[in-house]
Parts: C-alpha cells; structure tokens; sequence
C-alpha cells in the first residue's frame, strides 16, 4: 500500500483537464487521453506535488462523509494510477 | 494510440440512417509535405509534388480554434516535416494558449537544441522522433541521408535533456525487423517512454514498395517474441518505457477497425488545407472539403466526404448481412480501395471478401521474394513525377 506521507505528482507530460466538448475530466498524454469518472477525476484535482495522500484522504472524507471506504478507494487509485505510470510520488 | 473515442453515440441526425458522429477529438495538422528525407514506406500522397500552396499561420490558427471548439484535444503537427515551417513556434503556442495537448512528430532533421528549448516555451508537450532501423548503415539507406542518424540520435538526447516525454517510433519492414532487439535497445538507452514498433502499413509510398517491404511471417512471429521478452523484463523491473507492437494486417483473416470508424475521432488536414478523415483517404475517388471553404463543423457534420462510409447503409455483401460489422466496420477503405478497386468493399484482409486472395498472394510474395533494399523506389521529386504525370 501506497505509505500516507508519500506525495502523488503527475509524471512529466501527463496533464489532467476538463473537456466541455465531452463533459467530461481527462488526463492527457503523449499521444492518447483517459475519459475519468467523477471520483478519479476528484482525487486528480488533489495531486498537485504539494498535498502528500493522507492530506488527499483527509481532505476528500471531509466533503464527502457519506462515501464509505473512501481511503481504502484513494489508495486503490494510488496503486494504479501508479502503476500505470500516470504520477510519481515524492 | 488514442486510447479513448467510446463515443459511439447512435443518435439519429438529418440524414436518415447516418449515425451522429463523436467529436474529432484527434487534429492531425500535416503542415507541410517537404521533407528533407526520403522514405519509401512514406504515407505521403504519390503525387505530392503537385501539391503547392500551404496555408498561412493565421488560416492554421483558425482551423486549430474551430476544431477545439468542436472538442478536439489532441494535436499533432506532422508533415512531411513540420519543422520545415518556420512559423512551428508560433503554431505550437496558438495551440497551446487553446488547451490543446501538443505533439510534433518529427523525422529529428532540422532539430537543434535552440529550437527544442523555443518549442518548450511555447508550451510544446511531446515530442515523437521516428526512425527508420537502430542500425546506422541501413537507417540512413532507408531516409536517403548520410547524417540521418547521427542526427536523430542527438536529437532523442535532447529532447529528453530538456524534459519532454519522448515517443520513439520505428517502422519495421523486412530489411530491419531481424533487429528488433537492437532497435529495443536502443530506445531503452536513449530513455525513450514509449516505444511504437510499427510495421508499415502500405498506403502511399509503401504499397509502390509493398513486395520488397512485407515481412515474412516467422520474422514478425519472431519479433513480436522477443517484444513480449523485453515487456516482461521492464514490467519486473518496475520500468516505464511502453512497448507498442503494431503488426500489419496482411496476416490477420479480420481487418482493423480502421480509425475507429469512418470520421468518427479523426481529423486530418493537410497542408493545402483539404480535410480528410485518415491520411490516405485522399487516393480515394470522393471528393473531400477544405477549410478555405467550409467550416469545420460543416465539414465534420454535414460534408459528403465526412459522411460517404458513416454508418452501415454504404456497405454491400459480405459486410452488409454480417454480424462483425460493428467491430470492423469493414476494415480500411483506402485498403479497399487499392486492392479491389472500389472503396465500399470489405477489405481484403477479410477472409470473408472474395478478393482476400490479394492478401494471400502477398504473403506467398513476401516468402519468396528476394529483392534488395536498392530496388525501393525512394520517395523524392524526381520519383513522383516519374509516377504522376505534372
Ligand atoms: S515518412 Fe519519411 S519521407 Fe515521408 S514525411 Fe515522414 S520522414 Fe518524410
Ligand atoms: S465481412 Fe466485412 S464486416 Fe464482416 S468481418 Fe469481414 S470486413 Fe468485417
């Protein structure tokens, strides 16, 4: 698991941005673009080389307290999203 | 590569049975057709030397603010060579000020190190070099230039140094897929983050050159080993460089869902200003709009071009009654077009289609053959205007 002082940053050439034409957030790169979901697209939001992930965790449990399991979710994404090579940690 | 275009929404439009289509969310801006190099796998129309007027920077301009707005996102500054526009600069921020994600793809001729540093200020986001083999002697054979290589190498350099992600491609054919192992190499040194291993395909200059071209079956069987090889090693070492092998669809029995469907992602302008929905689609006999005269959301939506294979209605047997036509959408129509002579034909890739003996005959060809690099016809002025009458 991904350790809670780690800081998430999109890798060099990655860009996440909202696309009116589809409604959509995206994440960009070379040559290829990821339509996200609504809670991809919130964590996205939060990485921003500043905000290590239990900031991201704290932050996104305080607006959306109803949501169960939302850590566990925001490491899931880390995982991937890490492996996929979409950021890299700090 | 554009791994989305899920957009396939079925709604009904003016035109009865003509599917809406998604948005062009792909600009492909071919500035220019000059190009310093010469290959002979070029997707280049054969008759590019009669092409002369290029738009202006301001009519670029325009055409990179209409297509935004009909919800492009991606954009490609291709050519020929695009770095033989002395306004690239200039282009580069226009379309970045927009939103655009911005890629050049690039031969590495005419790069230096002061113009890699411009374009990263102008907001440049990637930059693509392609190749033409990982072996010196044979790469600069393939582009027609001594210097080629030497050339590309400094430049792949640079273009990390400075930061960019770096897409490095190599076309593998015959004479050069036998080296793949060096070419992988040679990508994984020069820290490339994702390598496209593209077999040609053979449109334009390749399909004047396609018997001494197509690969033999056991080399792309072995290639595509050694490929698997290399992945299995980076992914155990936590590696990110992305290896993509694109096999040529002369030894499938199914064609590609070529483009994802007839102008349904894809915008392509060429540097006259024509708009085409692939970039060879301009060999077919349909006539196709240009921005001069027509907007862009009148081209994308409403142009007969644009709309001539939407949908299903164009297709004749072994298409028409098939339940695959969803998946392929019939393969390639330039494909089509070339091999049987008519463009709404299934592509003879298909084992279905009654002319998928081309294919067959090609591949037997590409067994025997024996022909040597020497009798490629190089891509130049003089060799187009032996082929097309100016
Ligand atoms: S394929 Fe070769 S000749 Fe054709 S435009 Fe590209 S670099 Fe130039
Ligand atoms: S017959 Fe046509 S639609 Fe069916 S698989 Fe072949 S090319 Fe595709």
């Amino acid at each position: 698991m991904t350790p809670v002082d780690k800081v998430p940053v999109l890798r060099r050439g990655y860009r996440f941005q909202w696309e009116p034409a589809q409604a959509c957030h995206v994440l960009l790169y070379p040559e290829g673009m990821i339509k996200l979901n609504d809670s991809a697209s919130e964590i996205f939001k939060l990485i921003d080389g500043r905000q290590d992930v239990a900031a991201i965790i704290a932050n996104l449990s305080e607006r959306f307290p109803d949501v169960p399991g939302i850590d566990e979710d925001i490491f899931a994404f880390m995982e991937v999203a890490s492996a996929q090579f979409w950021i890299d940690f700090l | 590569m554009l791994s989305s275009g899920s957009t396939f929404s079925k709604v009904a439009s003016a035109k009865p049975n003509v599917p809406k289509p998604g948005p062009p969310l792909w600009l492909l801006a071919e500035l220019t057709y000059r190009c310093p190099l010469q290959c002979p796998y070029c997707s280049n129309p054969l008759d590019f030397a009669k092409h002369g007027k290029e738009l202006t920077t301001a009519q670029w301009i325009e055409v990179f603010r209409q297509s935004r707005e009909m919800g492009a996102a991606q954009l490609g500054f291709s050519g020929g060579e695009p770095l033989v526009r002395q306004d690239l600069a200039e282009l580069i921020k226009a379309a970045r000020d927009m939103g655009y994600y911005t890629n050049l793809i690039t031969s590495g001729i005419g790069l230096t190190e002061k113009r890699i540093a411009e374009f990263s200020e102008a907001g440049l986001d990637h930059i693509q070099i392609s190749f033409q083999a990982a072996d010196e002697e044979v790469n600069n054979m393939l582009a027609g230039s001594k210097k080629a290589f030497a050339q590309k190498l400094a430049m792949a350099r640079a273009v990390k140094a400075h930061g960019y992600p770096m897409v490095l491609n190599f076309v593998t054919h015959r004479h050069n897929i036998d080296r793949i192992e060096r070419i992988i190499d040679l990508c994984l040194e020069l820290e490339a983050d994702f390598v496209e291993l593209a077999t040609c395909q053979f449109y334009g200059w390749a399909e004047l050159n396609r018997a001494g071209l197509l690969p033999t079956r056991a080399q792309l069987a072995n290639a595509e080993r050694i490929t698997n090889q290399y992945r299995a090693r980076l992914q155990a070492q936590n590696h990110p460089c992305k290896l993509i092998f694109v096999t040529p669809d002369y030894y499938e029995e199914r064609p590609k869902a070529c483009m994802n469907g007839w102008a349904n992602l894809f915008l392509d302008i060429t540097p006259d200003g024509t708009a085409l929905p692939c970039h060879s689609a301009r060999q077919l006999p349909v006539e196709f709009p240009n921005v001069l005269e027509h907007s862009i959301s009148h081209i994308w939506n409403e142009s007969f071009g644009f709309n001539r294979f939407r949908g299903d209605d164009w297709m004749p047997e072994p298409c028409r009654s098939c339940d695959e036509k969803h998946k392929d959408f019939g393969g390639c129509r330039c494909q089509a077009f070339m091999l049987t002579g008519d463009a709404s034909n299934a592509d003879p890739v298909c084992s279905k289609s009654a002319h998928h003996g081309v294919i067959l005959a090609a591949r037997e060809e590409a067994e025997r053959a024996s022909q040597g690099m020497q009798a490629l016809t190089m891509r130049n002025e003089k060799a187009s205007r032996l082929i097309v009458k100016v």
